[in-house]
């Protein structure tokens, strides 16, 4: 162990992170120098606290008070939590602890795919020196997917699965950096599914670029463990370029989650479009922080936000922050949040024909993520919602 | 046979429901006129259980069971229905789907065997077809978007489907064109039998030329003041509530 760490004076967690790079350093693939760099960010800036606001209400300290175990390789037992995922017909990618797996994994035909762990790629956009919890990423990053749809390709539907557990009670840490690169006019349907059970920190880190005429259409569900943070980078390259980033989350007891993006429109006649929503109960916290950038050359940007937000307690909280930076002057761009709780008078309506209180409830709570899957256009799909309601809804009974 | 005896209740701490007395034995179907704001909505969500209608004092009974003690949905499985004055809408709730998940509830609460997709689409289309519904209102969200009629229509699609074994029906005949009011009218007398009944509340003489009550009773201020045979909906029609209501007085 390097003794410039002053390994005294770091609480364990952050010890621990940086201890487990020491250790793997000369294993890790890709960019030494990129690691480095990242590690003296994450050195200096320490994992966020209380006094963080938006950390205030998680238990990080949880995090920071805990050495993470390896990801274990062997997991005995994937199908409890890939059972809460229907079986969807076309090709999936699928992690278990962040981790390729690809005896679960269907390639797509019409993509080329690769592991992160062969061509590490760490890709521009994310800023290890923006956030802690990136440049722990880019620190320990060790797996992930590299998708590249070629120019003029369709290549559908392709799903992209997360599983994840803590190993047998003891905590696991594991911070997969994924790249999704569409040449021109090609077109990707992303359906990103994180379900997971247990004390884990699940830390992904996403780069996007959408190229002249192409169309990305990325839809994120999760149910996941304790600690989950999640950044997605999209940059529109050419002009005409579309991508939506919808998100999903489930989130209850005392979990936190969050999502956030950064859209940088680089080029004129782009739309970006984002329908984020958050389910939150018992003591939960959710957190969305969306950022737009439109570059002086991205006349005619269109750009669209919107995060809703459905507390099923009075202890759940939601932050929602958005943000613009425009340098054109010929755009237009919006964004909104709404914070809601079910409506009675649909509660009692369902009810009235029958269905039982918390079946009803069900029904409220799918009724208002429906939107974020709106766009892709297969039935099977909403099929995933119902069941991940279904699994989580029992999860919050228990 | 529903018994509401002496039944008072609030709203937001304001008395609306002063002492209603009604009997509605089985196979019945009586009407209440009443004016504006006399509590007819308020005696239906009662009945039906909504929250933030308090009773403070009676009781009404279903077959004998105490209704008010029951949750909503509860009261469903007894064979309660009411079709709101003004449905709701439910966004992101395929109707298909809601209407299949109500009478699969009802079915199971009454030990029935559940019915698939197939078999209920079946059933939903010879009923939407029966009520002169298109198509596509299965498809669309819940009341979302539709006109006031289509709405209406909608609540008897689902009384239809679900069979209950008393209606109270609170003027499902505002809004609805001539040929609807028609349609509407079928769909409940096709209901009529030795075991259903049904409490009709409306504005107008109209619907009650075509279900055809065997006694009208007028709410006023929170009360029954007048009571009678399908005639009383005629003499109504003549006098006006404020004549009504004087004489009562
Ligand atoms: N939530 C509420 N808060 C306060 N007053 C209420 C509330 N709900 C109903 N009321 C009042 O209760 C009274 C009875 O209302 P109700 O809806 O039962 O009348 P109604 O007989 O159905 O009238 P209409 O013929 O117009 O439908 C009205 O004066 C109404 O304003
Ligand atoms: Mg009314």
């Amino acid at each position: 162990m390097n003794v410039a760490l002053k390994r005294e004076e770091l609480p364990k967690g952050e010890q621990g992170f940086l201890a487990r790079f020491e250790g793997l350093r000369g294993r890790l693939p890709g960019d030494r120098a990129v690691r480095d760099a990242a590690a003296a960010a994450f050195r200096e800036a320490g994992l966020p606290t209380l006094r963080d606001e938006a950390w205030k209400y998680t238990n990080l300290r949880q995090v920071a008070e805990t050495s993470f175990s390896e990801p274990l390789t062997e997991f005995a037992d994937c199908a409890p939590l890939l059972a809460r995922l229907p079986a969807l017909d076309g090709s999936r990618l699928v992690f278990m602890d962040g981790r390729f797996r690809p005896d679960l994994s269907t390639v797509p035909a019409h993509a080329r795919v690769a592991t992160f762990a062969e061509q590490p790629d760490f890709g521009a956009l994310a800023r290890p020196d923006r956030h802690p919890l990136v440049a722990l990423n880019t620190m320990l990053a060790e797996d992930g997917v590299i998708v590249e749809v070629p120019a003029g390709v369709d290549a559908g539907l392709l799903q992209l699965i997360s599983l994840a557990a803590d190993a047998h009670g003891r905590p696991v840490a594991f911070h997969p950096r994924h790249a999704i690169r569409l040449a021109p006019d090609a077109r990707l349907v992303l359906l990103e599914m994180s379900v997971g059970e247990g004390g884990y920190l699940h830390n992904p880190v996403t780069e996007i670029e959408v190229g002249e005429g192409a169309t990305l259409l990325h839809v994120r569900l999760q149910d996941e463990g304790r600690v989950c943070r999640t950044e997605i980078h999209a940059r529109l390259t050419g002009p005409h370029g579309i991508v939506h980033l919808n998100g999903a989350q489930l989130l209850g007891g005392r979990q936190h989650s969050d999502f956030t993006t950064v859209v940088a429109h680089d080029a004129p006649h782009c739309a970006s479009r984002q329908t984020v929503k958050n389910v939150l109960a018992g003591r939960s916290r959710g957190v969305f922080q969306g950022r737009i950038e439109v570059a002086r050359v991205a006349q005619k940007t269109d750009g669209y936000q919107m995060n809703q937000a459905l507390l099923l307690s009075p202890e759940a909280e939601v932050d929602s922050k958005p943000e613009l930076e425009i340098f054109a002057d010929d755009v237009k761009c919006s964004h909104g949040a709404t914070v809601g709780e079910l409506d009675p008078e649909q509660l009692f309506y369902l009810r009235t024909r029958g269905i039982p209180e918390p079946e009803a409830r069900s029904i409220l709570v799918r009724a208002f993520l429906a939107e974020a899957l709106d766009l892709i256009d297969n039935e099977p799909v909403r099929d995933v919602l119902d069941r991940l309601v279904e699994s989580w809804w029992e999860k919050q009974a228990a | 046979m529903l018994e509401i005896r002496g039944l008072t209740a609030t709203v937001d701490g304001k008395e609306i429901l002063r002492g209603i007395d009604l009997t509605v034995p089985t196979g019945e179907v009586h009407a209440i006129m009443g004016p504006n704001g006399s509590g007819k909505s308020t005696l239906s969500y009662v009945l039906a259980g909504r929250e933030g209608y308090e009773v403070t004092g009676g009781s009404a009974t279903f077959d004998g069971r105490d209704l008010l003690s029951l949750e909503p949905e509860e009261r469903a499985a007894l064979g309660l229905f009411l079709a709101f004055q003004y449905p709701v809408e439910l966004p992101g709730v395929g109707n298909a789907n809601f209407l299949r998940t109500a009478l699969n509830a009802t079915r199971r609460a009454r030990g029935e065997s559940e019915l698939d997709a197939v078999q209920f689409l079946k059933l939903a289309r010879a009923e939407t077809k029966r009520l002169s519904m298109p198509d596509d209102m299965l498809k669309r969200n819940v009341n979302v978007g539709f006109s006031g009629g289509e709405k209406k229509r909608n609540e008897v699609l689902q009384m239809a489907l679900l069979r209950p074994r008393l209606a109270i029906l609170d003027e499902t005949d505002s809004g609805l064109d001539i040929d609807a009011l028609k349609i509407v009218a079928d769909g409940v007398n096709a209901q009529r039998g030795p075991d259903f009944s049904a409490l009709v509340i409306t504005h107008y003489q109209r619907l009650l030329e075509h279900i055809v009550p065997d006694r009208v009773h007028v709410l006023a201020n929170g009360r029954i003041i007048r009571s009678g045979g399908p005639e009383l909906a005629h003499e109504l029609e003549a006098k006006g509530y404020a004549g009504m209501v004087a004489e009562a007085a």
